[in-house]
C-alpha cells in the first residue's frame, strides 16, 4: 500500500538540468510534474474505487443470490445492498478514523472523525501522489465488501435486522482494528510505516479474506443449520446468476488488487498480471479436481475456482511474479474444492454458500504463501538503512517473513473467532439472531422484505 | 369420443404437433408437467453436495377426437415422440361423455 517514486527522480534530474534556470520556472515545473502525476494516479485510484464497489453490487450479489433458493434471492441481495449504505454512512462518520487514523498497534484514534482533515491534499503516509479523500474511498469499497462475503454462511436464515446490526458491530470491532494493524499508520503488521512483526498483505488477505471467512464460520456454527439442511435438496436456483455475478467479481478485483498499488506506474500492472493468473490457474485447479472426481467439470466450480484463486492471490498480488501467481492460485484451487466439498461435509456445518471454504481457507493460503514467493523485484518499497530493497520473502532468502506471515494470519483468526463469536451472542439478545421457522420455510423474501424475487404471473 | 392423453419427451414436442397437424388434428392442450416411469432421473453435484433428481420434465398433450380416428391418431403420437430410448413416455385413452363449445353450444363430435 504505497508506491514508488521513480517520477520525483526524474523530476530531480530535470531540476539538475535546469539549474542555470530562474527558480520560480523551476518552482512551476515541479508544480507541473505533480500535478500531471496526480491526475494520473488519480485517475486510476478513482475508477479502482468504483470496481471495488461493483465487486459487491451486483457482483457479490449475484453471486450470493443465484446460489440460494428461490425464495431468498431477494434477501440475499438485500444483504449485500444494505452493506453499501450502512457501511458507507459508519466510515464517513468514524470507522476511517478507527481503520486509519494513527493511533495504538492495534486501533486508529479519532482523528479523522467525521472525515476531518480528510481532503484534497495527499496523506503522504498512505499514497503521496492522490488526494487523502481518494483513498479513504478506496478503503470505504474494502469495508462494504468484507462483511458482505460473510453473509454466504448466514443465508437463508438470519434475520434482517440481526444482520444490520451484526455488520455494524463487525465493523467497528473487527475490521476497523484488523485494517488498522495491517495498513494504518503505527499498526503492528504494518511493514511500510513502523510495524513491530512486518507482515506483507498487500491487497487484503488477513483484512478482508481470514476475517470475514472465519467470522463466516462462527456464524456456521453459532447459527446451526438452514431447517431441512441434508434431507431437503437447496440447490442453487439461479447458475446464471451466480455466473454473471463471479465474472463481475473477477473484473472488480483488478481494482482490487491492481487499485492496491495506490498509483497507475509499473506495481499496478504487475499487480493486475499476477491476480489475473492467480485467478486462472485456480479455475483450472478446481475443475480438474471435480472432473476428476465427479466425471464432469461443473461451471459453479469454475466460476468458484476463479474466485478461491483471485482471494488467494490478493494478499500477494503486489509481490510476486507471475509463475508463483500461478502456483498460489493452483494450489487455492485444488485446496478449496477439497474444503468445500470434502471437510465440509465431514464436519457437517451448514456454511451455506462457503464462505469459510472459499475465503477462509484461499485467505489463509495466500497469507501464508506471500510470506513464501514475495520478492523485491517485484515490490521494492521496503529499504535498509544503505538505501538497497530489503529481501521480502522465502525466495529472497527471508525465510522468516513466513513466521510474520503465520502471526498476522493467527491475529485475524483470533480476532475473527472470539469478535464474531461476541457479537453474535450481543445481537441474539438484543434482537434475535434467526428468522422463525415459519419466516424460513416462506422465505426472507416475503417474511423480510415483503417482496418476491419473480413475479411469473405479473 | 375419446381423450388420447400422451405424456412426452419435452424435446419432441414440435415434431408430434406437426404429425398431428399433418392428420388434420388441429385442436390439443399441452401442458409442462413432470414425472418419471421406469426412467430413473439423474444426479447433480453442487460443490460436492450431490442431489438426486427423479422427477423429469416432461410435456402433456391432451386431445380429443372421434372414434375412428383412435388408431390413427395413437399411431401418429408412437411414431412422432418415439425415439426408442427408456423415457419416451406412455399414451393414456378414455372414453368421452360428451363435449361442449362453449361459444355456441354445440354437443358431441360437431364441439370438436
Amino acid at each position: 500500500m504505497f508506491r514508488t517514486r521513480s517520477v520525483l527522480v526524474y523530476l530531480a534530474a530535470t531540476a539538475a538540468a535546469l539549474a542555470q534556470a530562474p527558480p520560480d520556472k523551476i518552482a512551476a515545473l515541479e508544480a507541473a510534474v505533480q500535478s500531471a502525476q496526480t491526475s494520473g494516479d488519480n485517475a486510476w485510484m478513482l475508477t479502482s474505487s468504483a470496481l471495488v464497489l461493483l465487486m459487491t453490487g451486483p457482483g457479490l450479489a449475484l453471486f450470493y443470490s443465484g446460489l440460494v433458493r428461490r425464495k431468498n434471492v431477494l434477501g440475499t441481495m438485500m444483504q449485500s445492498f444494505i452493506l453499501m449504505a450502512l457501511v458507507s454512512v459508519l466510515w464517513a462518520l468514524f470507522g476511517y478514523s478507527l481503520a486509519f487514523g494513527e493511533g495504538s498497534p492495534f486501533i486508529g484514534d479519532l482523528r479523522y472523525l467525521m472525515l476531518g482533515g480528510v481532503e484534497g491534499a495527499p496523506m503522504p503516509d498512505y499514497a503521496a501522489t492522490i488526494p487523502h479523500q481518494t483513498f479513504m474511498l478506496f478503503q470505504l469499497m474494502f469495508a462494504i465488501i468484507t462483511p458482505g462475503l460473510i453473509c454466504g454462511a448466514y443465508a437463508e436464515r438470519m434475520k434482517f435486522s440481526a444482520m444490520v446490526l451484526f455488520s455494524a458491530l463487525w465493523l467497528i470491532l473487527v475490521y476497523c482494528p484488523m485494517a488498522h494493524m495491517v495498513w494504518g499508520k503505527g499498526g503492528m503488521f504494518n511493514a511500510f510505516l513502523g510495524g513491530s512483526i512486518p507482515a506483507f498483505d498487500f491487497a487484503g488477505g488477513t483484512v478482508v479474506h481470514i476475517t470475514s471467512g472465519v467470522s463466516a464460520l462462527v456464524c456456521a456454527l453459532v447459527m446451526g443449520k438452514r431447517k431441512g439442511y441434508g434431507s431437503e435438496p437447496m440447490k442453487p436456483h439461479s447458475m446464471v446468476l451466480s455466473f454473471i455475478g463471479a465474472c463481475l467479481l473477477w473484473v472488480g478485483w483488478f481494482g482490487f488488487n491492481a487499485g492496491s498499488a495506490l498509483g497507475s506506474g509499473s506495481l499496478a500492472t504487475s499487480a493486475f498480471a499476477a491476480t489475473h493468473f492467480g485467478a486462472a490457474a485456480a479455475t483450472l485447479g478446481w475443475v480438474l479436481m471435480e472432473w476428476m472426481r465427479n466425471g464432469k467439470p461443473s461451471v459453479l466450480g469454475g466460476i468458484s475456482g476463479a474466485v478461491a484463486g483471485l482471494v488467494a492471490i490478493t494478499p500477494a498480488s503486489g509481490f510476486v511474479k507471475p509463475m508463483p501467481a500461478l502456483i498460489i492460485g493452483f494450489t487455492a484451487g485444488v485446496v478449496c474444492y477439497l474444503m468445500c466439498s470434502v471437510i465440509k461435509s465431514k464436519f457437517g456445518y451448514d456454511d451455506s454458500l462457503d464462505a469459510f471454504g472459499v475465503h477462509g481457507a484461499g485467505g489463509t493460503l495466500g497469507a501464508i504463501l506471500t510470506g513464501v514467493f514475495a520478492t523485491n523485484a517485484i515490490n521494492s518499497a521496503l529499504k535498509g538503512s544503505d538505501g538497497k530493497p530489503l529481501p521480502l520473502g522465502l525466495v529472497d532468502g527471508n525465510g522468516g517473513q513466513v513466521i510474520n506471515q503465520v502471526m498476522a494470519s493467527a491475529m485475524a483468526w483470533g480476532l475473527a473467532l472470539v469478535g464474531t463469536f461476541i457479537i453474535l451472542k450481543i445481537v441474539d439478545a438484543v434482537v434475535g439472531l434467526r428468522v422463525t421457522n415459519e419466516q424460513e420455510y416462506e422465505g426472507l423474501d416475503i417474511s423480510m422484505h415483503g417482496e418476491e424475487g419473480y413475479n411469473f404471473e405479473a | 369420443m375419446k381423450k388420447v392423453e400422451a405424456i412426452i419427451q419435452p424435446f419432441k414436442l414440435e415434431e408430434v404437433k406437426e404429425a398431428l397437424k399433418n392428420i388434420g388434428i388441429d385442436g390439443m392442450t399441452v401442458t409442462e408437467v413432470r414425472g418419471h416411469g421406469r426412467q430413473k432421473g439423474h444426479k447433480e453435484i453442487y460443490r460436492g453436495q450431490e442431489y438426486m433428481v427423479d422427477l423429469l420434465p416432461k410435456v402433456k398433450i391432451e386431445l380429443v377426437i372421434a372414434d375412428p380416428r383412435l388408431n390413427e391418431v395413437v399411431h401418429t403420437l408412437t411414431s412422432a415422440a418415439r425415439t426408442g430410448k427408456i423415457g419416451d413416455g406412455k399414451i393414456f385413452v378414455y372414453d368421452v361423455a360428451d363435449a361442449v363449445r362453449i361459444r355456441n353450444d354445440d354437443r358431441g363430435e360437431s364441439a370438436l
